[in-house]
């Protein structure tokens, strides 16, 4: 099969395609349906796209344009009667699309940009300084107030506007004693843009384990999972940060790994797949997997142990995609939160929609994206709440941004944050 | 699976029955082979049709303004079926208005070239109402979705055809009323294409259909008027033609504005689930239930493999080992639910019923529900391929039609999974087969038939509520006599001179039910009538 859009390493499996009736039960639950209303930007119209692929349509710039539309939300899985993998078939797709179709430059730049800078820990903490600067020297009111930003390319002004208050990072210990009876041995995945934007939702994620009783082990160097990458077709790319990780965890003899990114969850979780045709290291991906667990996921397994100190809030919990379509984590973040004495949780209409954050959509698609985005914050905005949860960086920008530009500035802070706030018995 | 071929050319518009050709098509250009091969859909103009359709693509293109209008094939593609998977017809090309008026411009762009022109809301129906047309406009109607005005006071809403069934029901929720029409796709499906199929669900066993609950409809004709039909009361002097428009399967014009009647939510509402060892037992309990007077707003009944279905696809969690479940569920005034349902319960255990559970709370409802309203498209994780039927039989002869169904499954070895609106008799019988296993596709297709013959043998009708399109137009012949037939024609001609509004769909065409073989006798009444010519 060389003609048509795939070639043979993985093209989008006509058996998965097939598993599709076309009853449209997908539409409302994607984003990019809901927005546009037309067949080719919904799931079914995007599976339809794949099947006339691999039936011989090349792959044009229209379908790479629909295939790219989609946020990889993985709204559509839930909602699915039939069980179809869309994932699994976004995901070929993609890494399809990377191999086989050249984008325009100006695209390919920006792409590379992006993977040179954000999968990597370490260069984006060295940005943390000129940001610091940035943040507190007036600069940025003072291009904001002179409209120069306006000026800007759309990437770089979307850019600007998600950068949280960045606050002091502290460098965590590799090895953090559980409180009182040991019940685990935990690695913790620090992951990239989670520890240099918000490095104090990993120190209170530390802090909240160790008070559940859990050791906690932070490996250094530890590089990224390689989400971003998998996400977006890199592929080869993914594969390397995935061995990586996986040796750099392996080596430091844990039951579980937990992960506070809902991105870096979901990826993770893949590994298996995205290694199947890796001898040395099939296997091992598959028992990784295993142990891979998001923190809430965790702390309602393990049960609680640390008493909760109460905390008087309304608070309106955000599902992030990859934590609850991706990986089905719904009710234990909730659950984890109605623990917390005095603290009320509300719900936010059209909850299943993305917030357009979605990796680096809003860089890519910063359209969408925002429309997206301010459609959540006008949502969240109806519940009263005063303070967002939700457990990805990604989401936690993009709606603090929304929020921004809407003129009603908010909270948004991570369950790990909320739950440490409770334990220590501190306000939030 | 029944193919059609992709439409026909512009001379064989072959609306009637076979040898019928009605008059205002004579005038148009002779089917040409050019455009019997160009099967692809794309707009080229290497063809009379496809320069017409270009031609169009500009015109539509400026009416409608910019990413509105879809030419290119690989879009076009994706429009290619609706619900209706096994019918596929790349249209001509795809138009996306987002008001009435534009509606209206482009079925009178289409009307001035003779083009046809095919209406789709979500795309979900299930007898390929909405299959495009090789040579036409498809007018899509998902980008129009607002609603309109909402008028508890008044009983009514005002929307859009593009506006999800469901959608009305929230929005009328915080004043305490609800859009009664539920078919299974209600998350998904069209208000607009609901009144094209005049749409049920589980609930009209009470609340009746779509047509019960639409006080009017602001429609473009098939030459590009737009007009009010019905009004915002109840009732409206002269002909009823509210009522021929909803249910015309989208052949009499498009509707724009759609005035819903909304009814008020009920004070109680009781669901429980029965699980029977059988079907038999579970059709008796349905037959006792109605004899005593008791009108529950909806009795599903789901047979051993519809639940299989449902178990694997949505881990429903219903009793195991159940042959057969009933949902029956009440509502209305508490008091009264209160009496009725412990009825329903003698009923349920004196017909045999194992496992009584009464939801406790909304929740456990909708999970009762869920499995009922995804069985369709659960049935993909026990078969790779499935026809959905559609039938209708008197109540009272449930057990035995159910009974005729399972001998003609075992018979053929094909696999038949059971889910029905038992309460008002319409079965939705669901084949299973291979296509990848030779011969299983034509045994289905056989099986499937056959439940439609019994279902007509029995007394009732080949179509419930998912309309009769293209996949059933051929039974039409079996089920209406041709005076029936002719009569139904003039009646779509007084709509739709030029026969380009959804052409093909409802009556047989020689093109998808085959040309019969045989003499012909005499003068057709319409030939006689000038209003149609014999070829």
């Amino acid at each position: 099969m060389t003609a048509g859009a795939f070639d043979n390493h993985h093209p989008p499996a006509a058996e998965l395609i097939k598993d599709c009736v076309h009853c449209g039960f997908c539409l409302p639950s994607c984003p990019t349906y809901v927005l546009w209303g037309e067949e080719m930007d919904s799931p079914r119209g995007r599976i339809q796209l794949m099947k006339a692929g691999i039936e011989g349509e090349p792959l044009s710039e229209s379908m790479v344009g629909h295939f790219d539309a989609c946020l990889g939300c993985m709204a559509c899985v839930p909602a699915c009667p039939s069980g179809v993998q869309y994932g699994t078939l976004i995901a070929d797709t993609r890494a399809q699309v990377e191999r086989r179709y050249e984008r325009p430059l100006r695209q390919r730049l920006l792409r590379e940009a992006i993977f040179r800078l954000f999968p990597y820990p370490r260069r984006l903490r060295v940005l943390r300084g000129p940001l610091v600067l940035y943040q507190r020297s007036g600069l940025s009111r003072w291009l904001r107030r002179t409209k120069l930003l306006d000026r800007l390319p759309a990437t770089l002004r979307v850019m600007e506007s998600l950068i949280p208050t960045l606050t002091r990072r502290q460098e965590l210990p590799v090895w953090v004693p559980a409180r009182g009876q040991r019940r685990a041995v935990v690695g913790m995945l620090t992951g990239c843009v989670q520890d240099a934007l918000f490095p104090e939702v990993n120190a209170a994620t530390a802090r909240v384990l160790a008070g559940e009783g859990c050791a906690v082990v932070i490996p250094r160097g530890q590089g990224c999972c390689g989400a971003l990458s998998q996400h977006s077709g890199r592929e080869d790319e993914a594969i390397t940060f995935a061995r990586a990780l996986i040796d750099c965890f392996d080596a430091a003899g844990v039951d579980y790994i937990v992960v506070n990114a809902a991105g870096c969850g979901s990826a993770i979780k893949e590994y298996a797949h995205l290694l199947r045709d890796d001898n040395h290291y099939a296997e091992r991906a598959r028992a990784f997997v295993e142990r891979t667990r998001d923190i809430s996921e965790l702390l309602v397994e393990l049960g609680p142990v640390a008493p909760r100190h109460p905390l008087n809030i309304t608070v309106a919990y955000h599902d992030a995609c990859h934590l609850a379509h991706a990986q089905g984590i719904r009710s234990q973040p909730r659950e984890l939160l109605r623990s917390i004495p005095g603290l009320t949780v509300t719900e936010i209409p059209e909850a299943h929609l993305c917030c357009g954050s979605a990796g680096i959509y809003n860089l890519l698609q910063p359209e969408p994206a925002t429309e997206l985005g301010d459609r959540k914050a006008r949502n969240l905005l109806t519940t009263g709440a005063s303070v967002l949860v939700t457990g990805n960086p990604g989401c936690s920008m993009q709606i603090a941004a929304s929020a921004r530009r809407l003129g009603h500035p908010l909270t948004v802070t991570h369950l790990a944050s909320v739950l440490d706030a409770s334990i220590r018995g501190v306000p939030l | 699976m029944v193919r059609p071929g992709t439409g026909a050319g512009p001379g064989s518009q072959p609306h009637i029955l076979p040898w019928l050709r009605v008059s205002q098509d004579s005038d148009r250009p002779p089917l040409s082979l050019e455009s019997e091969k160009d099967q692809t859909g794309g707009v080229g103009a290497t063809t009379y049709q496809g320069a017409k359709l270009a031609l169009l693509a500009a015109e539509l293109s400026a009416l409608l303004g910019p990413n509105a209008v879809i030419t290119d094939r690989q879009r076009l593609r994706t429009y290619e079926c609706d619900g209706l998977a096994q019918h596929r017809v790349v249209p001509g090309l795809v138009a996306l208005p987002e008001s009435a008026e534009q509606i209206a411009a482009v079925v009178r762009a289409c009307a001035a070239q003779s083009v046809p022109f095919v209406a789709r809301g979500s795309g979900t129906g299930l007898s390929g109402g909405a299959l495009p047309h090789t040579e036409g406009v498809l007018i899509v109607t998902s980008r129009m979705r607002r609603i309109l005005e909402v008028d508890p006071a008044n009983e009514r809403a005002i929307v859009e055809p593009g506006v999800i069934n469901l959608d009305v029901t929230k929005a009328a929720e915080p004043y305490g009323w609800y859009f009664a029409p539920d078919p299974s796709s209600q998350q998904v499906c069209s208000v607009g294409g609901n009144v094209a199929e005049n749409s049920g669900g589980a609930h009209c066993l009470k609340y009746g259909f779509t047509t019960h609950h639409v006080l009017g409809v602001e429609v473009v004709t098939p030459d590009g008027e737009l007009v009010w039909l019905g009004g915002t009361t109840r009732d409206v002097p002269g002909y009823d033609l509210l009522g021929t428009f909803i249910g015309s399967e989208g052949t009499l014009g498009i509707a724009t504005k759609i005035v819903v009647r909304l009814t008020r939510a009920p004070e109680s509402v009781r669901c429980l689930l029965a699980a029977f060892p059988g079907v038999d037992e579970a059709g008796a309990a349905v037959s006792a239930i109605i004899a005593d007077g008791v009108t529950p707003a909806a009795i599903e009944m789901m047979d051993a493999l519809a639940i299989e279905a449902a178990e694997a696809a949505v881990a429903c969690g219903y009793p195991e080992g159940a042959g057969a479940v009933l949902i029956v569920e009440l509502d209305g005034p508490a008091a009264e639910v209160e009496h009725t349902f412990a009825a329903v319960r003698r009923h349920c255990t004196a017909a045999g019923a194992f496992e009584i559970r009464v939801a406790r709370d909304a929740d456990e409802r909708a999970r009762f529900w869920k499995g009922r309203k995804s069985a369709f498209a659960a049935v993909g994780r026990i078969s790779p391929d499935y026809i959905v039927q559609d039938g209708v039989i008197p109540r009272t002869v449930l057990p035995d039609v159910l009974r005729r169904i399972t001998e003609l499954s075992a018979g053929t070895g094909v696999r038949v999974a059971n889910v029905f609106h038992a309460g008002d008799g319409n079965l939705h019988p669901l084949v299973l087969f291979d296509e990848a296993k030779p011969g299983e596709a034509q045994a289905a297709e056989e099986v499937s038939g056959a439940i439609l013959d019994l279902c007509i043998s029995y007394g009732g009708s080949i179509t419930g509520e998912h309309g009769v399109g293209v996949d059933k137009a051929c039974h039409m012949p079996r089920m209406f006599s041709t005076d029936d037939l002719d009569t139904m024609q003039r009646l779509r001609r007084a709509f739709d001179p030029a026969g380009i509004c959804n052409p093909g769909k409802v009556f047989p065409t020689p093109r998808l039910c085959g040309e019969v073989p045989g003499k012909r006798k005499g003068v057709h009444p319409l030939q006689a009538a000038g209003l149609a010519e014999q070829f």
